[in-house]
Order: C-alpha cells, then structure tokens, then sequence
C-alpha cells in the first residue's frame, strides 16, 4: 500500500545550519567583499543586502581528476558533415582538452556570487564590534524617561494635589461620618413636632430632646469639611524610554592635503559608523561639516566630492558643530556621536584650542566621539594634542590610518579599545 | 502506445485539473500501480511525500537524502541551487527519490496533477524497480538501513563536534570529502555478510593460533630467513584503490572517532557508486516506464487528452537531445540515449530486422519483459552500452567519435554512424560510461613501514592522461589523514615513473603523538 505523506508544513530551513557554516567558513572573504561592496554605497543606504562574490577557487572542493592532455575519444550526437577520418582543427576556446565535453557550470566559473541578507551584511560587520557608553545604555536602557498619568494616590506633592477628588471624597467622609447623627436629629424633630402639637404640652421633655438636638448638631458641625485624609493627588509614573534618535556630526577636512583616496578612507569610516547606529537608534540624523579654514554645514554629496584648498583651522569645525549640538541637540532626547577625520595637518596654533574645545564643550555631550587620521607620516600636531584626551575621557577614541586596506580592522580596533 | 491497440477508450477518464489533491494523487497512483504491476514490475512499497520547493532545495543541498549531517560544502550548494532558482535561471528537478525501503518519492507542491502523476510512474514505479533488481544497487547499497544509517551519521557528527570542536571536524570532512571519489570499492564485490563474519571469526582463530607458534617456535633459528623476508614484504601486500578504506584501517595517527567518520564518508560514497554507474540505464529505465505506463492508461481511456498533451509536453523536454554544435550541448543527454536504447530493446524483441538478428541473435524476437528484466538486472553503464547499443540507436543520433591526441594538431573522426563505425562507436561510448577509464586510476602503493612512515600513491597513467592541478591540493588531505608524508607517483603505461609529487609532513610534529 502507498503511503502519501503531506511534509509541506514539517521544519524548513533544514539548510540554515549548512549556510551558516559556509558563511563561517569563508567569513574572511566574504567580509572582504562586503567591504568592496561599500564603495558603490551611499552612507545610508543600508536597507538592502549584498550581492557578494567569493573567488571560486577558495571554495573548490578538489578531486582527483584528469586534467588536459593525452589521449581522449568522445562520442558526439548530431553528425551533420563528417566521415571517418576526417581531420577537425581544435576548437580555439577549448584548447586541447575539447574533448571533453562543455562545462557545466556556464560562463561564472571564477567566481561563486550570492546574496547576503541586510542582516546578514550587517552581522559581518558587528559581530564583536561595540560602541562605549552604548553597552552601558543598552543593557540599562533608560536614558530617558516619560512620566505620565497613572491614577491617583493619597499621598504627593501639593502641585498634584487633585481638588474634584479630595472635595469629592471630604464629602464622602462627611456624609459617612454625620449620618447616624442626622437620623437621630430627623428622629428628635418629630418627636418634637409631636410633643409640640399634643396639649396639655410636655415642657420638660421638650427642652430635654430641643437640648440634644442642639448638641447633635454641634457634633455634626465638628466633622471636618476637610481633612488629611481626604485628599487626593494625581499620581504620575516615569517609564523609562529608550532613546530611539542619534544624531551624527561627520566633521572632514577638505583642504588641499586631503585627496580622494584620503576622502573614501574617511567615507568608509563615516559609514560604518552610520551602519552601526542604525542598528541601535530608530531615527538618526547626520550633520556633515567640512572646513578648511572656515567650517560650513553641507550636505553628503558637496561633503564628500567637492574640493577646496587652503589652510586648515579645525576649531572652526569644532565651533560650528558645538553650535549645531547647542541650537538643535540640546534637548537631552539626542544620542550625540561625532566622527572626525583629518589629516592631521593643522594650523600650529590652532590643535591647542581643539583640544580645549573638545574636551569642555564637546566631550560632554556626547556618547561617543572618535577621531582618525590618515597620514603615511608622522603624527602631526593634532595628534598630540588629541592625545592628551585619552586617558581623560571615555567616550573619545583615536587611531591612525595609513593604507586603505587597514579601515576595516582599524575601525573595530577603535571600538575596541575604549569599550567600557 | 504503437502496440497497445485502442481497447476500451469508453472509460471515463480520471479528472486532470492543473491543481492536484491528496484524493487524486491517490486515485492516480491506483491505476498506475495496476498497469506496473501488469508489466511485471517488481518494487519496494512506495512512499510518497509532498514538499516545498523550498524543502526541496533542502534536499539538493544534502545530496538528495531526507536527513544528513552538517557541513559547509552541503550550504555552499544550497546557496547556489537557491541562486539559481530565485533567478530563475535553473527550475528545479521535478522529483527526487531515494533508493531505500520504503523507496521515498518527493513531489514538489508546485506541480501541476499532471506533473504529480508523471513523477510516480517515473519514479515510485521506474527508478523504485531499478533499485530492487540491478545487481551494483543489490550488492553495493542497503535500501532497508540507509536511512538509520545517516541518522546515525548525522548524531554521531553532531557528537564528535561537541567533543572535538567544529573545526576539527569540519577539516576532517573536508579531506574525506576530497577522497570520496577514491573511497569505493570499484572492482571488488562485497562478500555475503555471514560468510563475512565467518571469515573474520575464522581469522581471529587463525591469528591466535599464529601467535602461539610463533611463541613456540622462537627460540629457534628462525630469525634470519624472517628478517630478509619481512624487509621485502610490501605495505599494503596488494594495491589498494579504496583510499578511504586503507585510511580507515591503516592510518596510524588517526583516533577511533576519526576512523568512524572516515567510515561514514565512505559508506555514503560507496552508497552512490551504483547511481553513477547507472545513470543512462536507470534514467532511461525510468523514462520508458512512465512513458509505456502512462501511455497504457491513455490507451485504456482513463486519462484526459489534455492531460497527454502536457505529459508529451515535458516528456519531449526531457529526451531532447542537442547535437554537437548548439551552444546548449552538454554532451550525451543521459535520459534522451537511455529512453532510445530501452525502447530499441524492445522494438528488437517486437519487431526484429535483419540487421538486428545479426547484431543481437540472443534477444531478437525474444520476449521482450524477459529480455528488459534480465538487461534491467545484470548491466551497468559500461556493460549495457558495449551489450545494447544498435546500429539503429547509433544512426537516429547521427553518433560520431572524436579522437583528440594532444601529440596531434588536428582531431580526427574516428568513427561515424556506418557499418564500419558502429562497433567503434559502440567501444568508445561504453569506455565513456567506464568510471574506472573516466576517473584517475589511483591506487596505494606502498607504506614506508620501517622507515619514515610515508604513504606512496601510485597514478597509473590511462593513455598519458595527467592529473589535473588539483593533485597537489588533494595530497595536503591525504597527508592531513595519514600523518605523515605523502607522495605521489605518475606511472605511464610501462610502468616507468615519470613524475612524483610529494606532501611532506613534519614528522616532528606527528611524532610526539605517536610516542
């Protein structure tokens, strides 16, 4: 007997676990595409995947096989025009090895491509990579809170005190407490009428129930119209809320020193870091600053293609972006994250001030902020003078870059570093 | 359908919507299982399960199996059979089945009635009685234990992953999977499993009893004439083409668990010889039977002609056969030659020419199920094309024989559809089908045993054919599994060495293992 099995809704994804350990496995390269792959990105552009592509070859699974030469025969279909001996040159494409028939791969032999998820894309880069102050935040996850309405309580502030309800529950007391002596007193009145209207009228007992009437009414009068206890108060409660906005300061020199090698350096180091605050913050705004020896407020594509040239004063980046966190980040509702990239190359008397600006008037209000420069030479004199911040503040991390191709271990090694 | 006269075609057909049911199914797989059985066909019981397309990319990645153990290469397929079907460059076969008992049949939620009833005859009813009566997958595979057995595997894997580590694992893997092509046994058969035993009991005995002569008789004078012969005695004392075996047994670095795995790997591979051995005959075996099945159920009535239409539809797809010089040749399709040589088979036992009593005097005219049985049981490949192969199969594809000498400048036909080339033809094709030609003849030659420990392959050269670049890559894993030095020698066919690659292990590295 046949048995017919329904296995549609049984477990899916039998695979994962296998596509998990082929992204394991070649982790090293396929982060290496992603970090190609960055170059054609705009900086926010994060809500898709990636098409990666891994050489071919590091993933072969070699055999022993027969490679070209000696001697084949190989049968064919669809004999239109020759005859037994006839002699064929060598297909050109196939070299000596045509007779072994077409591949069956198709053209993409050198490369095995496919398609990363968004998460996927993103866990290669944030696998081990945090962000000071962040673990703090994330783990107590109260940064902000909001307080509101949440019923009453009896006891408070006089600011929250509630008047309907206090006057509602004095009446309440009042009502409870004097009611047996009401009735008693409604009772006195009719026997009173009723003695009254009888003749001949009974004087003493009158006067005797008229006495406790006036001394039941005395008691009612000495029920407190308000008391303590009576009063109500609004009650609020705080919640605690995440924190869901970031804003980001992209700050770039684009005087003559930096070329464009130097300004893709700084792009990738401005993105990963995008990259890495959309993963915690729901909204995040950039602000990208470029100066030379002026600072001015620009948005991404001027940042990151037009040239300047002149000198360099960094402080009036520093300035401007202090301004900016004043005018418009103040409220305390903004996660405030700065990156700055420079090469260092600074206006000698200038690099004390930025330093001086950081520290008092920058470093404090912000979660994080790093500082990179991209020299092949000595640490100029920026540098120094950054590097007295160090030891002095958390959340402020520098490194130097010199190639290219160091950005992406230079960017977790920045994290790193300063991870609380 | 030529012979099947036009009987009773009163009967009402069986509904033939595009969207299929369980009930239909059922009702489908009744009435092919009556005309199969009316052929004689003799299956395991059948079990059908519907999947995904989803499960069935799934089943892809692990090598057509319901269940198998983890590894990277298993997602690395999946990755691109996924690729190519999101593409839709590629759509997916229509069907799996997997040689057990019950034989498992996959049919993919997406196809249509028609599709459904198609994949059971071909595959609950072709390739299920293939399995059942061919000798390789009678001798070579055990349909009732193969599903525990990768079961086993895959818990067994999972375990030693847990003690040994992931990467320890996986490196291991990676080099038995490199080795699973030389991980069979290609000419030995395997003996009946009590005789087996017996022999094995037989030889503990024998040992035994060994060891206790040779205590008895050290003392004596022996030694002399036993060291001579001993330094001449070879390690392994014959070839040995199963490198997995050897390993298995002899490599003396290797811990139980390790074994065991190199065990699985070589049970698995062992496991699909039979199916690349066979691929034209059981395909083609496969193909015949849901076209004469289904071709009797219409003959009979039961099936609607829009039903047929799109039954010829996609059976015409598959034995298609391009020829040599459209961009989309692929060589011999295996379905296209497997469906025209079983159904000449017939047509010689139908309706024999004279040409056939020449060619084929034992089956001309014979019966024909006797005759498809007997080819069906006996034949792999190789065999069924050098025994099958007619003149006329040869002219409907206009075959012609390529020889390629890389001594030469030029190619030559060696052999075309003529009376002078058929017996030609029918060589080179079935040297095609001949793994043992197709693939690398390697073997293990010998064991440095009182020496450095190192593993000598030895690559008998098939008509100066070399190894391809992957030579060097693959001896990094024998060595990773032998433990010591590895070397490999190309022998041509006078058996002159005529290049040797080596692997070199730090034995210093190995050594404090061993001690």
């Amino acid at each position: 007997m046949v048995r017919i099995i329904d296995r549609r809704s049984d477990s899916r994804n039998k695979s994962a676990v296998n596509r998990q350990r082929f992204m394991r496995r070649f982790k090293g390269q396929i982060r290496k595409a992603v970090a190609d792959a960055i170059d054609g990105r705009s900086i926010k552009d994060l809500d898709n995947g990636e098409n990666v592509t891994i050489p071919a070859k590091d993933l072969s699974e070699p055999h022993f096989q027969h490679g070209d030469g000696g001697i084949w025969e190989q049968v064919y279909s669809g004999n239109d025009q020759f005859s037994t001996g006839d002699e064929i040159s060598r297909p050109l494409n196939g070299g000596s090895g045509s007779g072994k028939g077409a591949s069956n791969e198709g053209e993409s032999e050198d490369e095995f491509g496919f398609q990363l998820s968004r998460e996927e894309f993103l866990d290669i880069f944030f696998d081990d990579l945090a962000l000071p102050n962040l673990i703090k935040t994330q783990l107590a996850k109260i940064p902000e809170y909001k307080s509101h309405r949440a019923g009453f309580a009896a006891d408070g502030v006089p600011t929250n005190l509630n008047l309907v309800r206090s006057m509602r529950s004095a009446l309440g007391r009042r009502l409870a407490l004097s009611g047996p002596h009401n009735a008693r007193l409604r009772e006195l009145h009719k026997e009173i009428e009723e003695l009254e209207a009888q003749t001949p009228q009974d004087e003493e007992a009158i006067r005797a129930l008229k006495e406790e009437a006036t001394l039941l009414r005395i008691k009612i009068e000495a029920i407190p119209f308000l008391d303590t206890f009576d009063l109500r108060y609004n009650n609020r409660i705080k919640t605690p809320v995440p924190s869901m906005q970031a804003v980001m300061f992209c700050l770039m020199d684009v005087s003559g020193s930096m070329d464009e090698e130097k300004k893709a350096t700084a792009k990738r180091f401005f993105m990963l870091l995008y990259l890495f605050l959309t993963r915690t913050y729901e909204h995040i705004e950039v602000v990208f600053i470029r100066h030379h020896t002026i600072a001015k407020e620009v948005d991404e594509e001027n940042f990151f293609h037009s040239r300047e040239s002149g000198g360099t004063v960094v402080s009036s980046a520093l300035d401007m972006m202090r301004d900016i966190v004043q005018e418009r980040y103040a409220s305390g509702l903004w996660n405030i994250y700065g990156a700055q990239a420079s090469d260092g190359d600074n206006w000698e008397n200038d690099s004390p001030r930025c330093k001086e600006l950081l520290s008092s008037a920058i470093l404090p209000f912000m979660q994080f902020f790093a500082y990179i420069e991209i020299t092949p030479g000595e640490p100029q004199n920026l540098w120094r003078e950054y590097e007295k911040l160090v030891g002095a503040h958390s959340n402020f991390a520098m490194q130097r870059i010199e190639k290219y191709a160091d950005i992406y271990p230079v960017f977790r090694e920045l994290f790193k570093k300063t991870l609380v | 359908m030529s012979n099947a006269s036009p009987k009773k075609r009163n009967r009402k057909p069986l509904p033939a919507p595009s969207e299929w049911n369980f009930e239909l199914i059922e009702e489908y797989h009744k009435e092919i299982r009556r005309v199969a059985h009316g052929y004689g066909l003799d299956t395991y019981p059948n079990q059908i399960e519907v999947i995904t397309a989803e499960q069935m990319m799934d089943a892809y990645a692990s090598v057509g199996m319901p269940v198998n153990y983890n590894h990277w290469s298993f997602g690395k397929q999946f990755i691109s059979t996924e690729k190519g079907y999101r593409r839709g460059q590629m759509g997916l076969a229509y069907e799996i089945v997997i040689n057990s008992n019950p034989c498992i049949s996959y049919l993919m939620e997406e196809n249509t009635m028609t599709m459904q009833a198609l994949v059971i005859a071909h595959a609950a009813y072709g390739h299920n009685s293939f399995f059942k009566g061919n000798y390789l997958f009678r001798a070579w595979t055990n349909a009732d234990a193969i599903v525990d057995y990768l079961i086993f595997a895959k818990n067994f894997l999972a375990e030693c992953e847990e003690r040994h580590g992931e990467e320890a694992v996986e490196l291991l893997l990676d080099s038995c999977h490199a080795l699973m092509s030389v991980g069979v046994d290609r000419y030995k058969r395997p003996p009946k499993l009590s005789m087996q035993k017996e022999k094995l009991r037989q030889k503990e005995r024998e040992d035994y009893l060994q060891s206790q002569v040779n205590d008895l008789w050290r003392t004596l004078p022996m030694q002399e004439a036993k060291a001579s012969q001993s330094a001449e005695r070879r390690f392994p004392s014959e070839p040995e083409e199963n490198l997995l075996y050897f390993i298995e047994k002899s490599a003396p670095l290797l811990e139980p668990w390790q074994r065991e795995v190199v065990r699985i790997v070589r049970k698995v591979s062992q496991y699909f010889f039979p199916q690349r051995q066979t691929q034209v005959m059981n395909e083609g075996w496969a193909t015949y039977w849901h076209y004469t099945l289904l071709n009797t159920l219409y003959d009979e009535g039961l099936l609607a002609d829009s039903f047929m239409m799109e039954f010829l539809h996609s059976h015409t797809n598959v034995v298609m056969q391009p020829p040599y010089n459209v961009p989309w040749h692929r060589g011999i399709n295996p379905y296209a030659l497997g469906f025209a040589m079983w159904t000449d088979i017939r047509r010689i036992c139908d309706e024999p020419t004279e040409e056939d009593y020449r060619w084929f005097p034992d089956i001309a005219g014979s019966n024909w199920r006797e005759t498809f049985d007997f080819a069906m049981r006996n034949f792999k490949d190789e065999s069924f094309v050098a025994q099958f192969l007619s003149p006329k199969v040869i002219r409907d594809f206009r075959l012609f024989a390529i020889l390629d000498d890389d001594d030469e400048t030029r190619l030559k036909v060696a052999a075309i559809h003529d009376d002078a080339g058929y017996q030609k033809i029918r060589e080179t094709m079935s040297e095609q089908y001949n793994i043992g030609s197709k693939e690398p003849n390697l073997q293990v030659w010998n064991v440095d045993v009182r020496g450095d420990r190192s593993l000598t392959l030895r690559h008998q050269a098939f008509k100066r054919r070399p190894l391809a670049a992957s030579a060097d890559e693959m001896l990094k894993h024998v060595a990773r599994l032998w433990g010591f030095t590895v070397r490999l020698e190309t022998a041509d066919d006078d058996g002159i060495i005529q290049r040797t690659r080596e692997c070199r292990v730090e034995t210093r590295t190995a050594m404090p293992t061993v001690a």
